[in-house]
């Protein structure tokens, strides 16, 4: 017989390894070696997580009782995983893209974010889960019971022993379930060590069998006539309670957080479904293989009395087996340990998410905007909600006693957790399912459960018998065992029957008469077209053709030769021939780093998720994008603003530099008349005075001649010289107004007399003198210079055969208005526009002027305050002069 | 035999003095002041040179001178073009439009005859 201290020597020794494999699996992750720790193999053992010591213990006890009943269990997750693996694919999908941490996330993620919903769910959850993990404490003190029923020393104390698991388990939990920082992370190390321990497990319950069918009962054909002769072997099937179990059984392997734990969240491959899809069924179908003979065989060893859910330990005790016994021990151990573990991390996870963080942070808004690591007060949070959901096991434990028999406490977690599938389901395959939908759902089926199964199996002393037998108050569709008037039935099947039933009926009746949220619409089209949405399965993955669309992509956030440089250096860290790197995921986490840095995490994210489709742009994503988009709005308007600020100076500085070409054209241009007004009376002056000198021939009236000749143009020069004297001065506006008082009768007077002084030809004025009796403040030396150069011009250029120029003169509103009109034949229209230029003569000038002679004129017209312009249709050439009667200097 | 010389300028002091050189060079002188009808003038007057000046009211010498080019025998009628304006910009544009001769005013006498009996030689010697 071995001692307790044996016993508890292999159990640390036991606990020692698992904490090995852990640790080292952890070392290998991190390190990113073992490759095989993400294999399909591991994947489909971590399930294996399903069978907990409730199907290591209690299934044997379940057939002792109630015959092949507990094949249920095992039939209900084979029809998931072999018929519904396309769901479970689903399901992985979104968990994936979705980056859920539990199934509380899961659902408050479809539904719009909805943290009533995760709450829920995680008070679901944690109800749910702590009789299970009590049960799981019940199975390892029952079994550590039995050895110590035979310890001479008497040491054994059942509760500091339970204690004592619980707390290690907790400790466990705590150190692999929250070693990483990053709470997205998977914990290979939990993982690798559930599936040592699901190996273990079935190890063990194959040893017990092979014992049990070779060792005890003494091959198969022995075996199979007990079985015959025993009563567990008539096939007595409750079609009602098969269903409802199997059914049972088949939604709590999708819904229960480990299951969801080690299915979704620790997931790293959906392909590995594939394998689990076949692989998993064939290891139920080991861990059920013995199940009936160890029962049969214990029944028969075994005295009347004892604890079938301890025959897979009793049965080789009593045939003094002890080491294989030691194995079963370690066997149920481990399927106890295993479910503690990922339970606690899997609640709490829910517990810190949804419950203790969002209490939290809105305690820390009261206070100030939330700084600092927030991610090492989720590990906390998560910490101590290990320890908290430990120690509710442990007390529920203690409260319960531990009589309940395991399977039915299993049941009753079961039919619990079942009520959030049709949410689930729902949420995965039907847009129209909405938050409202899911809540009513839930609480209907989850009040339901309480009502129907939880309260009347916790006894009187919560819901009195006469409840039970008459209804509440005496109402009896109200009976909680027979609603509705539904009677004769089991109890559990009731329970399933109406809650899910009712559940799912509240659940689409609601969600067709709510709408939606934008978000959850937004949700709902992503989890349920998943599958267009994302492709690849793991991290980011893609092809070398994305690689230069990603350069593209790099090049244009930042900059063309920084992205090559990036992509060159990991080119080279490959050490691939080509410019261009493969996408491998390690190089695209580190070029999602490299643009975040520049467009912010979320968007750097997005857009590789768009080259490399390897996850689904999530809502959170979106959100993210948009307020960095916000800043980046708010910034580039401040750059739109400056840009518009710089096109608008720039197109200031374009004006100003035509402006300036514009003058500089007309300055060569005015340059070029200049030359050519200048060079002309030079011209004839050279050619003239080389004639004179070099000719000794000539005749004295050609030297007269000559010589006038030479005189005149160097008058003409004079003349323009003066001219553009005059002309800059006046442009420069520089020039001194020499105000004085007169009539415009004596200006006139005084301009035509010198206009017309020494004019070969004669020209006639026309005028009124009444009406030139308007009194002047202005230059009047200027003003007559105006009159003079009009009157002359009508003199030298007027082609009628009597030339005779009309001079006119008004009064109107304090405007002096002159008009010149002479009966020639005119400035032809084309000219008119440019009469005022500078050098523009029309036609031959014989006369011999500058062209200078009105732009002075419109010079100095400006300067008075006033404007002389040329009057279209008057027959001969016509020019207006007008003036204010006095210019105040000032004004100008 | 006589040699006549076509001048088309619209200066009549230039014109004249031009004319009192060329004609004590032995040269039959007519004269022209206007652009507009100038090529006609010149295809009528059948000349053996052409004195054109660019500054023309009605139509540039430039335009002139381009437009005579294109009339048949007119290539290598010889032209001497007189310009007060006297910016480079005008002499690569004579050249272009196909000028014999470009000189810029005022010029010295000496020059005018020299280009003439130069333009008027080649002419002949051809």
């Amino acid at each position: 017989m071995a001692t307790l201290n044996v016993l508890i020597l292999v159990c640390l020794g036991y606990v020692v390894l698992l904490f090995g494999v852990a640790f080292a699996a952890d070392r290998l992750a991190a390190a990113g070696r073992g490759r095989w720790l993400r294999s399909p193999l591991i994947y489909t053992l971590s399930l294996s997580i399903y069978c907990t010591a409730w199907t290591f213990y209690g299934a044997v006890g379940n057939a002792a009782r109630s015959g092949l009943e507990f094949v249920t269990i095992y039939i209900g997750p084979t029809l998931v995983m072999i018929s519904w693996w396309w769901g479970l694919r689903k399901l992985v999908r979104v968990g994936r893209s979705q980056r859920v941490t539990s199934i509380a996330d899961l659902v408050s993620s479809r539904y719009g974010k909805s943290n009533t919903l995760a709450i829920c769910v995680t008070i679901l959850a944690v109800l749910g889960g702590t009789p299970y993990i009590a049960l799981q404490l019940q199975s390892i003190t029952l079994s550590f019971s039995i050895f110590a029923e035979a310890d001479p020393s008497g040491l054994y104390r059942e509760g500091s022993s339970v204690f004592w698991v619980a707390a290690g388990l907790a400790v466990f939990a705590i150190l692999f379930g929250t070693r990483n920082l990053d709470v997205n992370e998977r914990h290979h190390g939990v993982v690798t060590a559930i599936a040592v321990e699901s190996v273990v497990k079935l190890f063990a319950l194959l040893a017990v069998g092979i014992f049990v069918v070779w060792g005890v009962a003494g091959g198969i054909g022995p075996i199979m006539d007990r079985i015959d002769a025993s009563e567990i072997g008539q096939w007595q099937v409750d079609g009602g309670r098969w269903t409802a179990i199997t059914f049972l059984s088949a939604a709590a392997f999708v819904c229960l957080p480990r299951m969801f734990q080690v299915m979704v969240v620790e997931n790293d491959d959906e392909g590995h479904l594939r394998t689990a899809a076949w692989a998993f069924p064939l290891y139920l179908l080991l861990m059920s293989l013995f199940v009936i003979p160890i029962a049969v065989v214990g029944l028969d060893l075994l005295p009347a009395g004892s604890n079938p859910d301890l025959f897979v330990l009793t049965v080789p005790l009593s045939q003094g087996n002890d080491w294989l016994a030691m194995l079963s021990f370690i066997g149920g151990f481990s399927s106890a340990t295993s479910m503690v573990i990922v339970t606690a991390m899997a609640l709490s996870t829910m517990v810190s998410n949804h419950l203790v963080m969002p209490i939290w942070l809105s305690m820390q808004e009261s206070k100030s905007s939330v700084s600092g690591d927030v991610r090492t007060i989720v590990l906390l949070a998560r910490r101590i909600s290990i320890a908290v959901i430990m120690c509710l096991g442990f007390f529920y434990y203690r409260l319960s006693g531990g009589g309940a028999a395991l399977a039915s406490i299993g049941l009753v977690a079961f039919a619990g957790i079942s009520q959030i599938l049709p949410a689930l389901v729902g949420g995965l395959f039907w847009r129209g399912a909405t938050r409202t939908g899911a809540l009513a759902g839930l609480s209907v089926g989850f009040g339901l459960w309480i009502y129907t199964l939880l309260l009347p199996g916790m006894g009187g002393w919560v819901m009195p018998e006469t409840v039970l037998q008459n209804g509440p108050f005496g109402i009896g569709w109200l009976r909680p065992q027979a609603m509705f008037g539904l009677e004769g039935i089991d109890p559990m099947t009731h329970t399933v029957l109406w809650s899910l039933a009712l559940n799912t009926i509240a659940f689409c009746v609601t969600s067709l008469l709510s709408f939606p949220s934008p978000l959850e619409r937004l949700q709902g089209a992503q989890f349920v077209n998943v599958f267009d949405h994302s492709v690849a399965p793991r991290g980011w993955s893609g092809s070398v053709a994305q690689s230069e669309d990603l350069m593209i992509m790099t090049q244009r956030i930042l900059g063309a030769a920084p992205a090559q440089e990036f992509f060159q250096l990991e080119a080279e860290k490959q050490g691939g021939r080509g410019r261009l790197p493969e996408p491998t995921p390690g190089f695209l986490e580190r070029l999602e780093r490299e643009l975040s840095g520049s467009v912010g995490a979320a968007t750097a994210h997005a857009m590789i998720g768009q080259i490399v489709g390897g996850s689904s742009v999530s809502v959170e994503d979106l959100l993210a994008v948009a307020d960095e988009s916000a800043q980046l709005l708010e910034y580039s308007g401040q750059l739109e603003a400056k840009s518009a600020e710089l096109s608008r100076t720039a197109r200031q500085l374009r004006d100003a530099n035509a402006k300036l070409t514009q003058i500089s054209m007309q300055k060569d241009a005015f340059l070029g008349q200049v030359s050519h007004e200048l060079r002309t009376p030079m011209t004839s002056i050279r050619a003239f005075s080389e004639i004179m000198r070099d000719t000794e021939e000539l005749s004295p009236e050609e030297k007269t001649r000559y010589a006038a000749i030479i005189h005149d143009e160097a008058l003409r020069l004079t003349r323009l010289l003066d001219d553009l004297l005059d002309l800059s001065v006046l442009e420069s506006g520089q020039v001194s107004l020499n105000m004085g008082e007169a009539t415009l009768h004596a200006v006139l007077d005084r301009a035509s007399s010198t206009a017309l002084a020494g004019a070969e030809r004669p020209l006639k004025i026309k005028r009124t003198k009444v009406s030139e009796r308007i009194s002047l403040h202005t230059d009047l030396d200027r003003l007559g210079q105006v009159f003079i150069n009009v009157i002359s011009n009508a003199q030298k250029y007027c082609d009628a055969a009597e030339p005779v120029l009309t001079i006119t003169a008004h009064d109107v509103g304090g405007q002096a208005v002159v008009d010149f009109v002479d009966n020639g034949s005119g400035i032809p229209p084309e000219a008119q526009s440019m009469v005022f230029e500078k050098f523009a003569r029309v036609g031959i000038d014989k006369a011999g002027g500058a062209g200078l002679g009105l732009a002075i004129c419109d010079e100095i017209m400006q300067r008075l305050g006033g404007e002389i312009s040329y009057l279209p249709g008057q027959g001969g050439a016509a020019f207006r002069v007008s003036l204010p009667l006095a210019y105040r200097q000032a004004a100008q | 035999m006589s040699r006549k010389v076509l001048l088309i300028e619209d200066e009549p002091n230039i014109t004249e003095a031009i004319r009192f050189l060329l004609t004590r060079e032995g040269w039959q002188v007519e004269t022209h002041a206007e652009g507009t009808d100038a090529v006609q003038v010149i295809l009528a007057a059948e000349p053996d040179l052409v004195i054109l000046d660019v500054m023309l009211p009605g139509k540039s010498g430039m335009d002139v001178l381009r437009d005579l080019r294109e009339h048949e025998n007119m290539a290598r009628l010889p032209v001497l073009m007189l310009t007060a304006r006297g910016q480079s910009r005008d002499r690569e544009m004579a050249e272009n439009a196909g000028v014999s001769r470009f000189m810029t005013k005022p010029f010295s006498n000496s020059e005018v005859l020299t280009a003439v009996r130069d333009l008027h030689a080649q002419a002949s010697q051809s």
